[in-house]
């Protein structure tokens, strides 16, 4: 109120506090942001996280190894494969059990799909914040044809509960790989025409170039990963710097923010490494498509699995970035401890700082360009 | 009208009644005939039109269930809305919020009015005009501003007050491109209006001369963004806002805005088909001179196609643009749109002192760059469409 008096406006303004969320349409899911505003421009959002809460570390101490993959789905429920994954290698680590080697290969496809999945469902919500209706569906059009593809691998659309511990629940039978490569084949055009609908459209660019620019030393310094460091510029990928499963032996780029529209770490720059990341997911499905090797998909894996007394960390490339599992045992046939590490949380931290002096517009470009998603936040 | 009106007050068929009381239930009955005939299927239709169109684009379905292809849809939702419960806030100011909608719904209704849809369909040919369609459809910002104050709600406040910022910028360039055309023809009858042109492109006010070719886009911008319409939907932007000056709103009142939204649609195709394209000047056949009902029904249709052309455009719009921002919207108006419209004034202006026939000839070279344009965007829709991948998606399962 001071400052209106020795601005001289006469005028008696004050902030004005919006809580936006948890049930605001473009919070995808339930996030929440006590935002403070001078009419249009905020001055603070605050994020408030814990609404879907589900206990999912807490869990993990009462059931067995086996029986903790399908609550893993649960942690990120666009791209519950990774956390399947994740969860199974520190299991594997623990045991020190073997995976097959058609195993890996059916993880590594299964995983692809399902990034290009989580990576549409992004790019499409995202266009819909920005206010392109349609992107939206022509992204869940295709995400569609993945669920099909998904149900035919592991009997699932979007809880997969498909890697287990020692390899894949199923096997990937000939037929469903002529399927994904017949879907790969379709799909790359498919990126163009999305490019062409969208990504080059002036007003969306106009919308994203130059705002919330996350420079490098702020992604590093608020622990950003995935996607969202790499639009800042730098060139760190799990998959490709800390090799796991049949990765090393796969030909793939890591796409980075180029600045091509507007400044390094901006909006775009984040939306357009997911774009980018679509393709260079198809290009690691064609590969192990040709790769993928005969025999069993799982190894053999006792039923009562009793991992020796130790703790490690296992961590993947997942579509929101590094997801970790740290899982510590002492002996028995359940978890002493799990904790999960997942890219949103960290993500959501940073809003605070970007958002002071953007507009409310912004903040929702912004909140879409981070891809936050509210499961992976609270677990 | 008011002729026939006369004519039967002559006749002593009101006999002890004052003139302007026969007049006000004239127009009293007129409007209803125009509301429940005319105006009200319209606007439902164009919704049911808009939804279908616009999920054809997003290779949906859309509605098909009500009627053959889902054409009595508007009808069902009419009902539902009007059988649901009468909301109004406890903290909302409950005199102003009922009052709103109306207020919103009053200020397009009224521009049927002018709208000539024939030589001799239109209520009033008002010798004003287009002057009264800009001050009419100016209520409505009264209307929205009137709904996001009285919802004490933050996002109605701030969508009212985005709102009002918007249209009142707006109308700035749109009304200059109108005066364009009034400098042009003489006269803001809108009667008088399409008398100064033709039936054929030529001899319309779009190809008059390149700088009416311009405002005519402008003119189309503007409305599109006083119609609170996609790129411009910022007072209600659904993902900002969670749906602006209407988030307390349920029911029939919510239906109002919507209402008239979507009439709205129609008048601005039919002012632009007025101002610029010729209105509804059929081709002087020989068949019409003993068939004034067939003239009339050619005038009509016409008309209709030619404003429901703009309205297909609008939706096409809306279904591939992104929203702007609040300051990028501000920006586009007043630094790009009003001078714009302003230098069109001023060519068109310096044009009546071109002498006729030079005038023609650049008449015919605008026709001619506008026809480009349109090929060239049809090659473009052409290229987009064969390379469009949808065979997936009619078989989903590879």
């Amino acid at each position: 109120m001071n400052e209106s008096i020795e601005t001289g406006t006469g005028l008696n303004t004050e902030d004005m506090t919006i809580s936006v969320g948890p049930q605001h349409p473009s919070t995808h899911g339930v996030l929440r942001f006590v935002v403070k505003t001078d009419g249009e421009v905020i001055s603070e959002a605050i994020p408030d996280v814990g609404y879907l809460h589900r206990s999912i570390e807490k869990i993990g101490e009462k059931v067995t190894y086996h029986g903790y993959v399908p609550y893993t789905d649960r942690a990120d429920y666009l791209a519950a494969m990774f956390a399947n994954q994740a969860f199974c290698m520190a299991a594997e680590k623990l045991a020190g059990t073997e995976v097959t080697r058609r195993g890996e290969f059916c993880r590594v496809i299964a995983c692809e799909l399902n990034r290009i999945a989580s990576h549409l469902i992004s790019v499409g919500t995202f266009g819909q914040d920005i206010g392109a209706m349609t992107p939206f569906v022509h992204a869940l059009r295709e995400r569609e044809t993945i669920n099909n593809l998904m149900e035919e691998i592991c009997g699932a659309r979007l809880t997969y509960n498909y890697i287990r511990i020692g390899g894949v629940g199923y096997d990937i039978v000939p037929e469903t790989c002529a399927k994904i490569g017949a879907f790969v084949d379709h799909f790359e055009p498919i990126v163009d025409e999305f490019n062409r609908l969208l990504s080059g459209n002036k007003i969306f660019i106009e919308r994203l170039a130059g705002v919330a620019v996350v420079s490098r030393e702020d992604a590093f310094s608020y622990n950003l990963v995935g996607p969202n460091l790499r639009g800042s510029g730098v060139k760190w990928d799990i998959r490709r710097d800390i090799p796991y499963s049949v990765y090393p032996e796969l030909e793939f780029d890591v796409p980075i923010g180029t600045a091509h529209v507007g400044m390094l770490g901006d909006s775009f720059d984040r939306y357009w490494v997911r774009i980018r990341e679509m393709e260079e997911s198809c290009r690691i499905l064609r590969q192990c498509l040709k790769m993928i090797p005969k025999g069993p998909a799982i190894s053999k894996v006792p039923r009562k699995f009793r991992p020796p007394a130790g703790e490690c960390y296992a961590r993947v490339e997942a579509p929101r970035g590094d997801m970790g599992f740290y899982v510590v045992s002492d002996g028995s046939e359940y978890p002493y401890r799990v904790r999960i590490r997942t890219g949103s949380y960290t993500a959501m931290s940073i809003i605070d700082k970007l958002s002071k002096g953007i507009m409310l517009a912004d903040l929702i470009a912004l909140i879409g360009s981070l891809d936050v998603d509210a499961p992976e936040i609270d677990r | 009208m008011q002729a026939y009106i006369d004519q039967l007050i002559k006749d002593g068929a009101f006999a002890g009644m004052p003139k302007e009381v026969v007049y006000a239930i004239a127009m009293v009955l007129v409007g209803l005939i125009v509301l429940s005939v005319f105006v009200a299927p319209l606007a439902g239709l164009t919704s049911w039109l808009e939804r279908r169109v616009w999920a054809r684009m997003q290779s949906r379905v859309g509605p098909n269930r009500v009627g053959p292809q889902g054409v009595l849809q508007w009808l069902a939702d009419g009902i539902k809305n009007l059988l649901k419960e009468d909301l109004i806030p406890t903290a909302a100011d409950s005199k102003l919020f009922s009052l709103a909608p109306y207020i919103v719904f009053m200020g397009f209704l009224c521009t049927f009015v002018v709208i000539p849809f024939g030589a001799s369909l239109i209520v009033a040919d008002l010798n004003i005009g287009i002057l009264y369609v800009l001050a009419v459809t100016s209520l409505v910002v009264v209307g929205i501003l009137m709904a996001g104050w009285a919802s004490n709600n933050k996002w109605s406040l701030l969508g009212g007050m985005r709102s009002a910022a918007q249209i009142v910028s707006y109308e700035i360039p749109a009304g200059v491109s109108i005066v364009t055309i009034v400098f042009l023809a003489g006269t803001m009858s809108m009667q008088g209006i399409i008398r100064a042109q033709g039936w054929g492109p030529w001899d319309w006010f779009l190809f008059h001369n390149p700088f009416t070719f311009a405002a005519f886009f402008l003119y189309f911008t503007a409305a599109l963004a006083e119609g609170n319409r996609t790129p411009f939907d910022i007072p209600e932007a659904e993902s900002e806002l969670v749906a602006g000056y209407v988030t307390e709103y349920s029911g029939m009142r919510f239906l109002f805005f919507f209402f008239a939204e979507w009439g709205n649609l129609y008048v601005i195709g039919a002012v632009a088909t007025t101002l610029f394209l010729g209105g509804w000047q059929v081709p002087p056949l020989p068949i019409f001179e003993n068939h004034p009902v067939l003239l009339a029904i050619a005038q009509f249709t016409t008309f209709f196609l030619k404003a429901y052309m703009w309205v297909f455009v609008a939706m096409w719009v809306r279904a591939t643009l992104p929203r702007v921002r609040v300051d990028q919207l501000m920006g586009l108006c007043w630094k790009y749109m009003v001078p714009l419209s302003f230098i069109c004034l001023l060519g068109t202006i310096g044009f009546m002192f071109v002498p006729d026939d030079l005038r023609r000839v650049i008449g015919a070279a605008t026709l001619g760059f506008g026809i480009a344009i349109i090929i060239i965007f049809f090659m473009r829709v052409k290229f987009q469409i064969s390379n469009a991948r949808p065979e997936l998606y009619f078989k989903p399962h590879i």
